[in-house]
């Protein structure tokens, strides 16, 4: 090996994994295959296959490599101080997942399915996409890998999303909206396991999060890992210790399981995740499987849900399309029965006060489903201010997404942009100062009229 | 064990040298009572076995046809004691009822009430579309206990080695999904199904019969030649959603039992 080839990445370097899951991909009670046996074939192919490259010195060196210089890892970890003092003085510590390479977490896995996908010799891929970062993140891997794509995604999201459905399409995937049951995500995931049964000689499911059936909550699961291993040193080497708790929203769960994977094993670390409240579980109307459902079956695994007393699904609501799910992937179930992390809801106004804080105070525009866990970052910090005899709390947030997507979404909760609609929503003007130095909403000229005067 | 009531039926068929029609209609389209009322007309029309369809907000195996009436099922809240009337109306008329349900509605009635009050409904048992061997734990105990058959699934892709065991997991009969697909009728029946067929019988004495593909009585006489029941469904939810009602129903399972009673190709 000559100075102009760094080493290969070791197999004995890998991280240590979890003791979970079994061979067979049970979580305690959760995970398992729950899937017609049409499937069974291609999920032991696909085992089989990540089990011998995932200690692949070949695969492990390129992996690295696209990270590096094609994702832009590591990402970042940045201090936000401004923000942070809306957090009972803690101490905020954001690691940067949206600075990645297509703006989210998600590509951190998808390059590795493609991976896997090239060397099981398929040559087409299909995804489920939420809020379209998934989506895009694997038309991206299709391009860059010469593969075929296709992407399901329920008609509501393509019109909550629809920046990321163009977006998709530049890139050369084919968008197929989805019309059936609750046309988001969960349906979205149904018609690519209907699409993956029929064309399994051809296709690799480039699942986004996870969820569903083994090996794919294993596999996502290290392929995110990334984010914790690189944050818990990175804290570390900040701040001289490791942070009192680590925060994450939890959709289907894979940027949660990213960060908090490598800080399962240090018990004084609390694992807070934060799922989508909705109007508030209270109303029903929420996304909050763990907080909010019970155990079931869904989409290939046993983990909690909602679902009604026939065992049918509930659909869920949340404001961000990416944590609208009745789901949530078997690990996060088994992480809470074994009170290893802690899972609260948030609710969409309490998100949204979040993401135009962090806006105002740091100029960082967050992915909505990112602002779930910024406004649990809020409460964990001021309910940690009154502890006596330490120093600040240090928190650990993955900020797992960037808001560019967000924006109509944004500008219609908080009235921007729009003649009629005056009121802000709530969180922008009320619990917050004003931005120092900033006209304020009554002298500005609204955009578009500025045109007018020029 | 004694030989259940699904395969002592199947038997009765092949003695008259024929295939067992097998229909399978979701509980709940259009409505309960007209549900039922279709099943009893799938029975009098010639179906020796109805597969009594629970309905699931996400059935993961079938195409547009069959959800679209099951969506309509899950709305109106349709739940498994609507599905242990039509299992009673189905024995009353007859047939052999066998429930067929995707896990999640199972384990969330609970595995062993659903035992206990599908034998004292009548039932055969269960077929379990999204539920292997692998999984199956509970139901497996359950079955066991109560004396229940249970059907699981075979596939074109399964190697030998799952054929093995999974068919060693069957009671009553052995399920081959005989298309990689989803549900929904077909144009032509395709030679994966004789083939799947010939390599299950390799391993299982069990009778194994062909659902995924067959609408109409050519189709059903060209499966007959080869498997010992010809599972309908995608086709009789159609005559439904046109609107036929049960007379379709019944009409549809008359060409049907035509067809299995001229199977192609094979000595009897």
């Amino acid at each position: 090996m000559t100075a102009l080839h760094p080493p290969a990445p070791d197999v004995r370097d890998l991280p240590a994994r979890p003791a979970w899951p079994d061979a067979t991909g049970h979580f305690g009670p959760y995970g398992g295959r729950f899937v017609p046996e049409a499937l069974i074939a291609a999920l032991d192919e696909l085992t089989e296959a990540y089990e011998a490259m995932r200690v692949d010195p070949g695969f492990l060196e390129e992996f690295a490599r696209l990270q590096r210089d094609y994702t832009g890892r590591p990402s970042p970890l940045t201090d936000v101080p401004r923000f942070a003092e809306h957090c009972g003085g803690a101490r905020v510590l954001l690691k940067r997942e949206d600075l990645n390479h297509t703006g989210s977490h998600k590509i951190n896995n998808v390059l590795g399915q493609a991976l896997l996908t090239q060397r099981i010799g398929k040559t087409r891929v299909i995804a489920e996409t939420g809020a379209g970062q998934h989506g895009v993140a694997t038309a991206t891997a299709a391009a860059l890998m010469g593969l075929s794509c296709t992407v399901y995604m329920g008609e509501e999201d393509t019109r909550r999303q629809a920046l990321n459905v163009a977006r998709m399409r530049l890139l050369g995937a084919e968008v197929v909206p989805v019309t059936t049951g609750s046309r988001t995500l969960k349906d979205a995931i149904n018609e690519a396991f209907r699409d993956w049964v029929t064309n399994v000689e051809t296709t690799n499911y480039v699942f986004g999060t996870v969820a569903g059936p083994h090996p794919f909550p294993a596999m996502v699961r290290d392929f995110q890992r990334v984010i914790g291993d690189e944050a818990r040193e990175q804290v570390l080497e900040r701040t001289g210790r490791l942070p009192d708790a680590v925060l994450a929203c939890v959709g289907g769960g894979s940027n949660a399981i990213g960060i908090f994977t490598a800080f399962v094993p240090d018990d004084g670390v609390r694992l807070v995740g934060l799922e989508a409240g909705g109007d508030g579980v209270a109303t029903g109307r929420h996304a909050a499987s763990i907080t909010g459902g019970d155990p079931g079956v869904l989409h290939g695994a046993r983990s909690y849900l909602l679902q009604d007393a026939n065992g049918q699904t509930i659909e869920s609501h949340s404001i961000s399309a990416g944590l609208d799910y009745p789901g949530v992937g078997p690990e996060h179930s088994y992480l809470h029965d074994l009170g290893r992390a802690e899972y609260r809801p948030v609710t969409d106004s309490e998100a949204m006060e979040a993401f135009a804080l962090l806006c105002r105070t740091e100029g960082i525009i967050p992915a909505i489903e990112s602002a779930h866990a910024l406004a649990g970052a809020v409460q964990v910090g001021r309910e940690l201010a009154g502890r006596v005899g330490e120093g600040p709390a240090v928190l650990l947030v993955n900020l797992s997404g960037r808001g560019d997507k967000d924006v109509e979404t944004a500008s219609a909760w908080f009235g921007l942009g729009d003649r009629e609609q005056v009121d802000p929503g709530p969180g922008m003007d009320t619990d917050q100062q004003p931005t120092e130095g900033a006209v304020s909403n009554d002298d500005a000229t609204a955009g578009q009229d500025s045109g007018d005067l020029a | 064990m004694s030989r259940g009531m699904l395969q002592t039926r199947i038997a009765a068929a092949r003695t008259e040298g024929r295939a067992a029609l097998i229909a399978y209609l979701p509980v709940g389209y259009p409505d309960v009572d007209a549900s039922i009322e279709a099943m009893t007309a799938a029975v009098d029309g010639g179906a020796d076995i109805v597969e009594v369809g629970v309905p699931y907000s996400d059935p993961g195996m079938d195409g547009p046809t069959i959800q679209e009436a099951v969506d309509v099922a899950v709305r109106a809240g349709v739940g498994m004691r609507d599905v242990l009337r039509a299992v009673e109306a189905v024995a009353a008329a007859g047939a052999v009822p066998v429930v067929m349900s995707y896990w999640n509605p199972v384990e969330r009635y609970g595995v062993d009430r659903f035992a206990d009050d599908l034998a004292a409904a009548g039932g055969a048992g269960a077929i379990t579309p999204d539920l292997i061997p692998d999984e199956a734990g509970p139901w497996l105990a359950a079955t066991d206990r109560t004396g229940l058959d249970r059907v699981f699934l075979v596939a074109p892709s399964s190697t030998d080695a799952r054929l093995a065991s999974t068919t060693a997991a069957c009671r009553g009969f052995v399920y081959a999904a005989s298309a990689m697909g989803v549900t929904g009728t077909r144009a032509a029946v395709g030679d994966a199904a004789g083939r799947l067929v010939a390599r299950t019988r390799t391993v299982t004495d069990l009778p194994v019969c062909v659902g995924l593909g067959v609408s109409d009585g050519d189709q059903a006489a060209e499966v007959a030649g080869f498997a010992d029941g010809v599972i309908v469904g995608s086709a009789y939810v159609r005559a439904l959603l046109d609107g036929g009602g049960a007379a379709a129903v019944r009409a549809l399972s008359a060409d049907l039992a035509a067809g299995v009673r001229r199977r192609v190709g094979k000595p009897a």
